[in-house]
């Protein structure tokens, strides 16, 4: 089912007797596969506001993500949080929508110095389990009206509600950008280069190690965005900051720069090779031991970004993961698996039991029946 | 404005709980002595007062357990408070609650340079955290006007922001986790020393929930690396529709400044008699800082002035010192010291899209002389926060009543041009009934249900955010 408006959405929630597989353009679904009816918001698209005086779009959740960037670029603007694009990694077909990217709560690289997804919504409409269309946040940068129900719907993969408007802050793209590169190190010398450079006051907006693979050698990188005098300037102090760690390389090149990123954002190397794929976030000096705890029971292959505090795992196919970290802190989403896989791993950390109780009675507070990607969260 | 009457089954019953909350706390830690409890009667709203029912100051997470299991036993209300500098009435008791002050909770947990976060308790005070961490050379990026007094407790139920949010963002931006204790006296976790979690975004929520959801005892907090320096420039404007075309003007040259603070003749003149910093006596003043190395800034600042010269500045002054930068912010952080001598003012806290700044700012000014009552205006530019502050005598019963309308009509100004009722402030008591205004019945029953599910009693904090009758069925239950 493809509603052409919010107001049929609303009806066919309303009077709906079997659950729905909600979606945008279907390219990040996590979940089992179910037979439940899709339902997709592709047709609720357009944007419906966009001030960029403002710093600010608000845009129907169908909207494609292309577009949005597209007339953001017009403006010299972009969405700050640099979305990951799931397809590469989930082989999947379609359309990154808006919507999506809100309900995952995608966040790339930057989340490490400009936030997250969710700290750049400033607004939602969405159509709740029963059918009704509720608002929450508005259009303003600072707006402490009521309960947040914004970061809750972000992230809530459709299971609260379906989303049919989303407001943003935009922020202006910067001119130019470096990327600030070591050679060969190993990943616990990787993460502690990375976090003197986080600790350093040149507002580092990357951070990542990329072990070695196939035949590339390992590569730390670190990127700097801004005006272009400040980008060298903050990049040679740097290089010198970094010097201990090993020979440093600049690279200003636009395009290399963002492509390496982008390639990173997407954990675009795992995308071709089969196996298990798992996405941790912790503590980034835990990184490093965590992943070789892994290794000593399977054959493991890693990312790290955020600092190391994101982690991108590519583990035989069936690694029940998390008993092997259950001495670290944080938690561990498995991104890609088989429905076999999935039917003795939960896809979503399992929370204890308080948390798991407050967002069972959350659900159904906003979804009484059931209906909205059931199990999905569970 | 209306609190719910005190239920007298508790005040009957008040030598019993006092008895109870003795018997898990240390004796100094209930106050219930009717003279020592007027210490707690109000928050910063000093326009509204009444001591509570007893004060617990618990020391550490498992007394605040034991507190909120006793008072959920006794059905007794709960208001937790922190420094009790709330300007929305957050913290303001009813004369059958206890407050739960988190004040001498106020240790430091744990300070992690390498992964970037402190952890504390809840009743340290904002500005003493990046105390902890400025020898290191680094800060904690939200900075109320309150910051020397207001808790961090305090700072994560209001979700506060601070004139430098325009970068760093507010405090939900961050809080990497929290240690919360539920009315039922439960102990759980949101978040932790890493980042977005998987599931429901838990953090969020109560982050900015004045205190409805749960206690938080523990926070941690992204620390982050201070900048090389930052420089303040200071510009002046004959008109403040030009100081906002002016404010458009620089965001859309692609500069991100940490702040643009503006002020208005009332304000700049008030605040020259306080603390005489030597601002120019213009119709609107812009406060743009900057940071980065000494050559970023003045590249930035460069770029600041070119854009600032197209709108004919009546004066631009760049800060050539630390000591100038120091005046430069001491005139503005004073703002709302400066305007209390002059008179008693009520301040708003409403939020506009920028585009609509200087519209707003020509209504607001007529509003005020339709009630014949002064506005003067100081905000936070950079993101339409606005904080009007209506002047009138507290001693005139007649002019506090007017003066409560025009803030109500200001704050629906706001909502009406796309904005919001509140943008650091909280709603508090102050304005909860004006809730339905930007919100529909049923958004607002969204959130009540949210509060269902973490207090199903309405025992926390039960009679503030949400219009009265929207909740009394629940407050009686």
């Amino acid at each position: 089912m493809t509603p052409d408006s919010e107001n049929e959405l609303a009806e066919a929630i309303a009077s709906a007797r079997e659950p729905f597989v909600v979606m945008g353009g279907g390219t990040k679904r996590i979940g089992s596969s179910t037979d439940a009816v899709p339902l997709s918001t592709g047709k609720i698209a357009g944007i419906r506001l966009y001030e960029p005086d403002s710093l600010t779009l608000v845009v129907s959740s169908g909207t494609s993500a292309e577009y949005i960037d597209s007339q953001l670029a017009e403006n010299g603007q972009r969405l700050p949080f640099e979305p990951m694009d799931y397809r590469s990694i989930l082989r999947t077909t379609g359309t990154p929508t808006i919507g999506g990217i809100a309900a995952t709560n995608a966040s790339g690289p930057r989340r490490i110095q400009a936030g997250a997804c969710r700290d750049y919504m400033l607004g939602v409409r969405f159509v709740s389990g029963e059918g009704k269309i509720l608002k929450n946040g508005g259009r303003v940068m600072k707006n402490v009206t009521g309960y947040d129900l914004v970061k809750l719907m972000a992230g809530s993969r459709g299971t609260l509600g379906i989303l049919t408007e989303v407001a943003f802050k935009v922020l202006p793209k910067p001119d130019s950008a470096a990327t600030v590169a070591i050679r060969e190190l190993d990943d616990i010398t990787a993460v502690r280069a990375l976090s003197k450079a986080l600790g350093s006051p040149f507002d580092v907006s990357g951070a990542a190690h990329l072990p070695r693979w196939q035949s590339e050698e390992a590569l730390t990188i670190v990127r700097i965005e801004g005006f272009c005098e400040s980008v060298s300037y903050r990049a040679n102090r740097l290089k010198d900051l970094l010097r201990e760690f090993g020979e440093i390389d600049i690279e200003f090149n636009r395009e290399h720069v963002d492509a390496m990123w982008r390639s990173l954002r997407d954990a675009e190397r795992f995308g071709a090779i089969d196996g298990d794929v798992w996405r941790i976030s912790a503590r980034p000096s835990d990184a490093p031991s965590l992943v070789e705890i892994v290794r000593q029971s399977v054959s493991a292959e890693a990312l790290f970004d955020w600092g190391g505090g994101l982690v991108w795992l590519l583990v035989p196919e069936g690694t029940s993961l998390r008993d092997h970290l259950e001495n670290f802190s944080g938690h561990a989403t498995l991104v890609r698996a088989s429905d076999d896989t999935r039917s003795r791993i939960p896809t979503f950390q399992p929370p204890p039991p308080v948390q798991a109780r407050i967002a069972a009675e959350i659900r159904r507070k906003f979804d009484p029946r059931g209906i909205l990607n059931p199990g999905l969260m569970d | 404005m209306l609190m719910p009457s005190p239920k007298t089954a508790i005040l009957e019953r008040k030598a019993n709980i006092v008895a109870r909350l003795q018997g898990v706390l240390p004796v100094r830690a209930v106050i219930h002595d009717k003279f020592e409890l007027r210490a707690y009667e109000c928050d910063a709203l000093t326009m509204y007062g009444c001591p509570p029912l007893a004060v617990v100051l618990p020391g550490s997470t498992e007394e605040v357990s034991a507190v909120l299991k006793i008072c959920s036993e006794e059905r007794v209300p709960v208001v937790p408070r922190g420094s009790g500098t709330s300007l929305s009435g957050g913290a303001l008791p009813t004369a059958d609650s206890v407050v739960l002050g988190v004040s001498r909770m106020n240790k430091i947990l744990e300070t992690n340079y390498e992964n970037r976060y402190i952890r504390l308790q809840t009743g340290r005070t904002n500005l003493s955290v990046s105390g902890a961490v400025e020898a290191r050379g680094f800060f904690y990026a939200p900075d109320p006007s309150s910051q020397l007094a207001c808790a961090i407790a305090g700072n994560i139920a209001m979700n506060s922001g601070g004139a430098h949010c325009l970068k760093y963002g507010v405090t939900t931006n961050n809080l990497l986790g929290v240690k919360v204790v539920l009315m039922t006296g439960e102990i759980t976790e949101f978040g932790g020393a890493y980042l977005d979690s998987g599931g429901l975004d838990l953090l969020g929520l109560v982050c900015g929930s004045e205190g409805q959801l749960g206690v938080v005892t523990e926070a941690t907090l992204r620390i982050l690396p201070k900048p090389e320096g930052a420089r303040p420039i200071l510009m002046g404007f004959e008109a403040s529709e030009v100081a906002g075309a002016c404010v458009s003007d620089i965001i859309r040259a692609g500069i991100l400044p940490v702040a643009i603070e503006f002020m208005d003749r009332k304000c700049i003149r008030a605040c020259e008699n306080f603390v005489g910093v030597g601002y120019p006596d213009v119709e609107a003043l812009l406060i743009v800082e900057v940071e980065g190395s000494p050559d970023e800034i003045d590249e930035q600042l460069a770029l600041i002035k070119r854009t600032a010269e197209k709108h004919c500045p009546a004066e631009i002054r760049e800060s050539q010192s630390e000591a100038e930068t120091q005046k430069i912010w001491a005139g503005r952080k004073a703002a709302f010291g400066a305007m209390g001598v002059i008179n008693d003012y009520i301040c708003l806290d409403g939020t506009i899209p920028v585009s609509e700044l200087s519209k707003v700012l020509k209504r607001i000014g007529e509003l005020a002389d339709n009630f014949g009552l002064d506005v003067a205006n100081v905000f936070h530019a950079g993101d339409g926060n606005l904080h009007p502050l209506i002047l009138f005598d507290a001693n005139d019963e007649g002019q506090s009543a007017k003066s409560e309308e025009l803030g109500a009509e200001i704050l629906k100004l706001c909502v009406e041009v796309g904005g919001c009722l509140s943008g650091e402030h909280g709603i508090g008591v102050e304005k909860r009934d004006l809730m339905p205004f930007q919100y529909s019945a049923n958004d607002i029953e969204a959130q009540i249900g949210v509060k269902d599910v973490f207090d199903p009693r309405w025992l926390l904090n039960p009679a503030k955010v949400f219009p009265l009758q929207s909740t009394e069925s629940r407050r009686a239950a």
